[in-house]
């Protein structure tokens, strides 16, 4: 069942709101005035309002920040000279440290698994419940929300907030928007200021950064996300959403009509308009028009022009308009989180049915089952040593005094643990072949190699065989490298020109 | 062609392009987006004016701040030889043997090898050192000199019949040319040469040789052709040549007597490159 609903007509005649409009609204008059090619911001006031949503971004908005600005301070005791950061980013020893986890360079397959899991996530809860990661757990929702709060601290609610912008200069202004900008700079700093503890050891870099001995890159990133802190969520705040970011138009293919989004039931509010006490409900909608569903946008929208590219999905005109129902003695629930098919059947009068299970879904959850048990599956059994083997190939093989030939290999063992190791390298392909390494003394058993922790070591390693052991000018051979507990093995060839031999 | 028009549902203009009957809504771009591009402008001028930036007829503008990045590498470089003065004050004060055995300064000083061969010695001998004609292979165990450490650290010093003093010296003589020798004779010395290095000669003519060989050849050579590596005579019966192993190289040998030059290095590089260099070269033949 596909219903397309289309609630987007423009009011006509006097049926245009007399109550305070949308920001969107306010802006499209305002451009259409200019007549130009540039819309300028219409500033937004979003109304505090109380209820079960609210309380719950109160929640998150503590957790996600808590979270950001701990993690870095977290300690995880590591041998030796390795960092004792849980969480490190370390881009000069090239390492990615998270607790028990350690990954280097090459791994980066699992930051890939990570982000595809991440998207998949983002897909599958999209699908289920509409735009949740906008509207609670996005950094550009948290940061503003906190930014309103401080806001709101020093301007008031939004009555004294648009009384004051109205106002001309005047101490009280002065000092209320100075104490507001100095405030938000302040927390931009330390925004910016956290970030960079998620690249150094944070109490050294903390020292360093106050005496001028930290990295530029440290100033230089701290700078950065201090000005863009303060300018996204101080300034431009939901311009952010509508033309910076990429997810309102890719959330489109996520949504159908069985998305769980901030709706507005119009087959229950319509058709609006003010309601005086006492006056009979019957004959007509239940919103009253009050606009408070407006008024507490944060996108400064109106819900009630159906679902639409601003709408972050934070269910506070849902807080708000309960309260209204509540006041006006109407049950709760006119704006709810609600399904597209949901409003259209109970419009037809039919019981509303919620798929949770749809093709779409299972396809998101599949695919992130997939990808999270691929990735937790690496990850497990993740290697703690690596091996590669270059064969030299200029010239292939050298033929020595005696006639016997020899292949000279480059092998890369990496120590991926925090122990220093010893690998025992073995050859096998050909029989008699010795190996030998540079400083050692040749051996027909396995040879062995130190390695030092967290590091990777280079080692040539010769090969020689007699020429009756080499019938054939191309013999696959196999270097095997025990370490830690684990063996790997690389394949390889060994090259004799035998086929050409004289 | 092109058609604006008021689209019903918003109220917006199109842009009056049509394709497969999608229009574009020509809503208006949000204002800071303009003040962006002003502040593009502005960087650029503020850029220009700091930076290198406007070329001329015989110069450029090269700005206030003075950047330059030939300054910069330069800068960099003299960073680098700092950095890596450390390691070289290392090679300096270890023997050969100690670097060889160290695994960390092994390490440094086959990458500083592999850098120099690259750069000095490649042109010869081949990137990977496997060598050309007329040009030894550094890979085998098979060497004209000494083929140890400290032997192949004291022919990089001095080179092969560079002219330097203490060079290592050896001279085949050009027999056929400078008529020591009938030709007969040294096609029957070629035949004896070729039974030697147990290839197909013929062999009547080698017996022929045999006094010949005895006279001329074995106070380098040897008595059986083993050569001797402190006279730098190659071994005879080996199966590597430094000019081919064919009857034909083999003759042309004997007929001309070519005798290849290495330079001297030890004027050309300090003492650690020198080191490293011969660490490097003796691990890449195996370091017998």
């Amino acid at each position: 069942m596909t219903v397309v609903i289309d609630r987007t007509k423009p009011p006509e005649g006097d049926q245009a709101h007399k109550g305070p409009q949308s920001a969107a609204e306010r802006a499209r008059k305002k451009g259409d005035a200019g007549g130009g090619l540039y819309k300028p911001r219409a500033p937004i006031y979003p109304k505090l309002v109380q209820g079960r949503w609210r309380n719950i971004k109160w929640v998150l908005l503590v957790l996600t920040l808590a979270t950001y600005y701990v993690t870095p301070w977290i300690r995880w005791e590591r041998p030796g000279d390795l960092p004792d950061q849980a969480v490190l980013v370390d881009f000069a020893g090239r390492r990615f440290y998270f607790f028990f986890i350690q990954l280097w360079p090459q791994e980066v397959y699992f930051i890939t698994g990570l982000l595809v899991i991440a998207a998949l996530a983002l897909f599958l809860t999209s699908a289920l419940f509409g735009r949740l990661w906008c509207g609670y757990a996005c950094p550009q929702t948290v940061w503003t929300d906190l930014f309103i709060y401080i806001e709101r601290m020093f301007e008031g609610d939004r009555n004294a907030r648009m009384k004051l912008d109205a106002s001309p200069m005047s101490f009280n202004k002065a000092w209320r928007k100075g104490g507001k900008h100095v405030t938000w700079l302040a927390v931009a700093f330390a925004t910016g200021g956290a970030w960079i503890f998620y690249f150094h050891d944070a109490p050294s870099l903390l020292r360093d950064f106050w005496i001028g001995q930290a990295p530029v890159t440290a100033y230089v990133s701290c700078a950065i996300l201090t000005f863009t802190t303060y300018t996204l969520a101080g300034t431009m705040r939901e311009q952010v959403c509508i033309y910076m970011c990429p997810w309102p138009r890719i959330q489109g293919a996520m949504l159908d009509q069985h998305s769980l989004q901030v709706t507005y039931r119009f087959d229950r509010g319509e058709p609006r308009g003010p309601h005086k006490k006492g006056a009979s409900w019957e004959g007509r909608g239940d919103c009253i028009d009050c606009n408070a569903c407006v008024v507490v946008c944060p996108m400064g929208i109106d819900i009630r022009d159906g679902s639409q590219l601003e709408c972050i999905n934070c269910g506070l005109c849902v807080d708000a308009c309960n309260e209204i129902m509540v006041k006006v003695g109407r049950p709760k629930g006119l704006i709810a989180y609600d399904t597209d098919a949901a409003v259209a059947a109970r419009a037809c009068g039919e019981k509303p049915a919620y798929k949770l299970v749809r093709s779409r879904t299972l396809y998101y959850a599949g695919a992130l089952t997939l990808v999270g048990g691929l990735t937790l599956w690496g990850l497990s059994t993740r290697s703690p040593m690596d091996v590669h083997v270059l064969r030299d190939r200029n010239p292939t093989f050298v033929r020595m005094q005696d006639g016997d030939i020899r292949n000279s290999y480059t092998l890369k063992i990496a120590n991926r643990t925090f122990e220093p190791f010893t690998a025992q390298v073995a050859f096998a392909g050909v029989a008699g072949a010795q190996l030998k390494t540079p400083g050692a003394e040749v051996t027909t058993g396995p040879v062995a190699l130190t390695v030092e922790p967290n590091q990777v070591r280079a080692v040539r390693v010769f090969v020689t065989a007699p020429r009756e052991a080499l019938p054939e000018a191309n013999m696959p051979a196999t270097f095997s490298v025990e370490a830690a507990g684990a063996t790997q093995a690389v394949t390889t060839s060994f090259l004799s020109g035998a086929a050409n031999a004289r | 062609m092109s058609k604006r028009e008021t689209d019903e549902i918003t109220g917006v203009e199109t842009t009056g392009h049509e394709w497969d009957g999608i229009k574009e809504l020509d809503n208006p771009l949000p204002r800071w987006w303009l003040w962006m591009f002003w502040a593009g402008v502005a960087y650029a001028i503020v850029y220009w004016v700091l930076m290198p930036a406007w070329p001329g007829v015989s110069g450029y503008t090269k700005g206030m701040m003075g950047h330059s990045d030939r300054a910069q590498v330069a800068q960099q470089l003299e960073a680098l030889q700092q950095v890596r003065g450390e390691g070289a004050a290392q090679l300096t004060n270890a023997t050969l043997q100690e670097i060889e055995a160290d695994p960390d300064l092994q390490q440094y000083a086959l990458a500083v090898g592999q850098s120099v061969f690259g750069d000095n010695c490649a042109t010869c001998h081949g990137i990977g050192g496997a060598g050309a004609k007329g040009y030894p292979n550094l890979l085998d165990d098979i060497w004209l000199w000494d083929g140890t450490l400290d032997g192949i650290h004291h022919t990089l010093q001095v080179g092969v019949r560079s002219g330097a003093e203490g060079a290592r010296f050896s001279k085949m003589p050009a027999f056929g040319r400078d008529q020591l020798l009938t030709s007969a004779q040294i096609n029957d010395l070629t035949e004896l040469v070729l039974v030697l290095s147990r290839q197909d000669g013929d062999r009547e003519a080698a017996d022929r040789a045999r006094p010949i060989f005895a006279e001329q050849c074995v106070s380098c050579h040897g008595p059986a052709g083993l050569g001797d590596q402190t006279q730098g005579a190659p071994n005879l019966t080996d199966g590597e040549w430094l000019y081919g192993a064919s009857r034909e190289e083999i003759r042309t040998q004997i007929w001309s007597g070519r005798n290849g030059v290495m330079p001297a290095w030890a004027g050309r590089f300090d003492d650690e490159t020198l080191k490293a260099l011969a660490v490097y070269v003796h691990a890449n033949a195996g370091g017998r």
